[in-house]
């Protein structure tokens, strides 16, 4: 790859890496439990929940399963199970 | 609403779990897009900028490790050369980078009097280079310069007190926060970057490699260290009275220590209980010098 002057770069290309693929554990949401708190949006590292029509919804090709949000969930709405391809 | 806005793309190449990344993001929910960060070398700058690419949404220069704080006052200077007077300027650094080698960097800085709110994202070790003391460190903990052994329970040291040496220079606003309080740290960030002048926000982040965790247990070891007294929660903003965020359920310091590796060392067998009582007086003047008690 060839460098511009100052080794410029565009704003949020690491979405190229779809680092889905580290994942070992997967978190998968009980919409019947989830109540659209948030709470778990915001504790996310890799900005990959999002609350659509007030329900919790994970990103996959970015989640990489660290289990925060089923640990942090206040409903228990979210649950690792293995990761199986 | 600012906060559903997602200024850190994902992609980004932080161990899963890591308390930094999560830190970043809510800062970035604060701050907002009109905004120009700075980093200096570390965790944070390693894993969003793999080469050729950024994980940052906002614009984004990485320093070296020791002048984040300088190349912030030239960013400053820049702006205001170029007749721009809203563009934030944010530092977020680690410790090494701000407790230590980026020091005398950050007292010119607050010396000068330059409008930078500069926040420490502080894991309490060089991480990005395996785990390395730096002075904060705190007390007893093991780290790959420390190492506990038959010799040593680890780092001899307290950690240094980071916000009364920036309160010592008399600036505008000083705060300690834990990304495990979101609201609490968004709202740090926006007083701060709406107060002109120079401004110190430190942010507790856990890092499970190296404190030795699980990575889903980030922010249950973030909140002991705060209910245990360890790391007190508070803000000062010049010629105001200090607010302190009260600890309802306080915890033993043992509840903390056990949950991490690297202080696992403390309670194999007798040898070390005055080391335990040491760190559990420091959770007891905390109590007593903020006020934490609910
Ligand atoms: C002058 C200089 N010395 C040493 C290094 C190597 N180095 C890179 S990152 C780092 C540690 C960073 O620690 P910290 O600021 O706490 O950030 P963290 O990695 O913990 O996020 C070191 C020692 C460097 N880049 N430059
Ligand atoms: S498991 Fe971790 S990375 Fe995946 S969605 Fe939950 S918090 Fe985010
Ligand atoms: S070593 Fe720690 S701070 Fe660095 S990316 Fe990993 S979890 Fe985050
Ligand atoms: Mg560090």
């Amino acid at each position: 790859m060839k460098l511009t002057v100052g080794a410029v770069v565009k704003a949020g290309t690491s979405k190229v890496n779809k680092t889905g693929n580290w994942r070992s554990f997967r978190p998968v949401v009980n919409k019947d439990l989830c109540n659209g708190c948030g709470i778990c949006t915001f504790f996310c590292p890799d900005s990959s929940i999002q609350i659509t029509e007030k329900k919790s919804n994970i990103n996959y090709d970015y989640c990489k399963g660290c289990g925060i949000c089923a640990k942090e969930c206040p409903q228990g709405a979210i649950k690792m199970e293995e990761e199986r391809t | 609403m600012v906060e559903n806005m997602e200024l850190l793309a994902p992609g980004h190449r932080a161990c899963p779990g890591c308390g930094t990344a999560i830190a970043t993001r809510l800062i970035l929910k604060a701050t907002g897009k009109d905004v120009i960060v700075v980093t200096s070398t570390g965790c944070l700058e390693t894993f969003t900028s793999p080469y050729g690419q950024s994980a940052w949404e906002v614009p984004w220069i990485h320093s070296l490790f020791e002048n984040g704080a300088a190349v912030a006052s030239g960013v400053k200077e820049a702006l205001k050369a170029k007749g721009n007077n809203h563009t934030k300027v944010v530092v977020i650094s680690g410790d090494g980078g701000s407790f230590d080698i980026g020091f005398g960097a950050i007292s010119g800085m607050f010396e000068r009097g330059h409008d930078i709110t500069y926040i420490c994202y502080d894991n309490e070790a060089y991480m990005n280079t395996g785990v390395q003391r730096s002075s904060s460190t705190p007390y007893a903990a093991t780290t790959t310069t420390t190492p506990a052994g038959v010799a040593s329970y680890g780092k001899l040291e307290p950690k240094k007190d980071m916000p009364s040496i920036a309160l010592a220079h008399g600036i505008q606003y000083v705060a300690t926060a834990s990304i495990c309080y979101p609201q609490d740290l968004i709202r740090k960030v926006k007083k701060a970057i709406s107060i002109n002048g120079p401004k110190y926000i430190q942010v507790h982040v856990p890092c499970c490699i190296g404190w030795g965790f699980d990575p889903s247990e980030t922010i249950e070891v973030g909140r002991l260290a705060v209910e245990t007294g360890l790391v007190p929660i508070y803000s000062i903003e010049k010629g105001k009275p200090m607010e302190v965020r009260k600890v309802s359920d306080r915890k033993p310091v043992e509840a903390y220590l056990k949950k991490q590796n690297r202080f696992k060392h403390l309670f194999k067998g007798e040898e070390y209980k005055e080391v335990v009582a040491q760190l559990q007086k420091i959770c007891d003047d905390n109590f007593e010098y903020f006020g934490l008690a609910k």
